[in-house]
């Protein structure tokens, strides 16, 4: 059911807009209002999510210690693992975001006959982690082909990359097999072992086979079925300067395309996509290992009023003398 | 809000990238290429008609051009009989540059509006237009 659920979503979606716009012939709905609407909810879901994560207090300074803290001179600290200042917490945030360092150190715990419990090193969640994400930015990247009218070189030069091996026509890109590849062996993971199974719902599908979906008709539109794309560049050009327009002739492919990229955008800001953003808000990440050095004073402690002993003996000064008690001060 | 100065200038730069087409393309009119299909040759033709129908060449030239390579170098066939059972030379210069001899207009509109760089010409000489 949890595994069900997310497909038949998708399927709906597939459907809704074929029906929307290859039987009811809706194309406005579906190609202006729908992706118009599916923005504004991106962008203003996305600020309200990060304002509402800032509005959190970091009560203990909380910072994950990989490695040898700051210590003494002789030493040696470990200043990506285990940062001391905000240069070494932008180094390490880098390697995160961009190398997922924390995904290469998975472990895979294993009992063995004995019993005994063997822990292994496991990769491939970092490696297709890596190949899913990286292809889907450079895709993100060149599809800005159809966002500028005159393409920058940069543009032209990473599909030029993508297609290098120019296989068919058109040009078959590498990110396109690299992250269905990809997606698949994420959505074979949760399915194939029995504890990611248990702890996998429905929200950890869906994203997978929206993606799935989005690239699936992607592709099919480039390679198999193939749509009018100078209509597409006109329409979503027409989008994106508010002078909106719909070309004739273009295949429902890309109203389907477009629909689940709009899901896949308005879903956004209320799921677990928000990593996005949230990756730079975790404590555990962005604070420097400084507690030694630096007091993290909890922003909700509440004011205490201090009495110090130095004011109370001000205060009892003469009583205390005269009960005998020993004074710090004549 | 908690470390607001830092928060805000990640929201700005987030804004910044991903209103970047939007801003872009602010105020541009879009210049819709319009292939033009006015050389002699066509306009001496009694049925302007390519070899297949408009919408089939629109979406499908590029597919069409690489069966035709195919089966001219691999399997010396150089006989195409199209949806009408017309028969046609299979050659990009002798067959579709023939009436399509402004490459400049005709070609290079959609595939410059595209950024689409297709490799014919790195092979097949360019048609010599009067025009450049």
């Amino acid at each position: 059911m949890k595994i069900v659920l997310p497909l038949v979503a998708v399927i709906v979606l597939v459907v809704i807009a074929f029906a929307g716009v290859g039987i009811a012939g809706m194309q406005f709905l579906f190609g202006v209002l729908i992706p118009y609407a599916a923005i504004a909810v991106f962008i203003l879901g996305f600020i309200y999510r990060v304002i509402s994560w800032s509005r959190s207090p970091v009560p203990f300074s909380i910072p994950t210690t990989a490695g040898q803290m700051k210590s003494f001179p002789w030493i040696k600290q470990n200043k990506l693992d285990n940062p001391s200042s905000t240069l070494g917490v932008i180094g390490r945030m880098a390697l995160e975001v961009l190398l997922f360092r924390s995904l290469f150190r998975n472990t895979k715990t294993e009992l063995r006959d004995g019993p005994t419990i063997t822990y292994g090193s496991e990769k491939f969640l970092w490696i297709a982690g890596l190949a899913f994400h990286w292809s889907f930015l450079i895709i993100f990247i060149r599809h800005f082909r159809f966002f500028m009218q005159d393409v920058p070189l940069v543009i032209r030069m990473i599909e030029g990359l993508d297609s290098f091996l120019q296989i068919g026509v058109p040009l078959l890109y590498l990110t396109d097999v690299v992250l269905l590849g990809a997606v698949t062996f994420l959505v074979f993971r949760r399915l194939s072992m029995p504890l990611i199974k248990y702890i996998s719902l429905p929200a950890d599908y869906f994203p997978l086979f929206l993606i799935m979906g989005i690239a699936i008709t992607g592709i099919l539109m480039r390679y198999f079925t193939k749509v009018y794309i100078v209509g597409v560049k006109e329409l979503v050009i027409g989008l994106l300067s508010f002078q909106p327009v719909i070309p004739d002739g273009i295949g429902v492919i890309f109203y389907i395309h477009l629909f689940l990229v709009s899901t896949l955008l308005a879903y956004f800001p209320m799921s677990k996509l928000m990593h996005m953003g949230g990756v730079f808000l975790s404590p555990t990440r962005n604070m420097a290992n400084n507690s030694r050095a630096v007091r993290h004073v909890n922003p909700w402690n509440y004011p205490v009023h201090v009495h110090t002993y130095a004011e109370y003996e001000e205060e009892f000064r003469e009583k205390m003398k005269k009960a005998g008690l020993p004074v710090e001060k004549e | 809000m908690y470390n607001g100065g830092k928060i805000i200038a990640g929201l700005v730069v987030f804004l910044a990238i991903f209103l970047f087409p939007f801003y872009y393309n602010f105020g541009k009119a879009n210049a819709k290429p319009e292939p033009k299909l006015n050389t002699p040759v066509i306009q001496q033709l009694a049925e302007k008609k390519c070899v297949e129908s408009k919408d089939f060449m629109r979406q499908e030239h590029m597919q069409l051009l690489n069966d035709w390579r195919d089966s001219v170098v691999r399997d010396g066939n150089r006989i195409y009989v199209n949806a009408e059972g017309k028969k046609f030379t299979m050659s990009l210069q002798n067959t579709c540059l023939n009436c399509h001899s402004n490459k400049k207009e005709f070609c290079d509109s959609c595939h410059n509006y595209m950024a689409v760089k297709p490799y014919c010409f790195s092979c097949h000489i360019q048609p010599k237009e009067d025009k450049s």
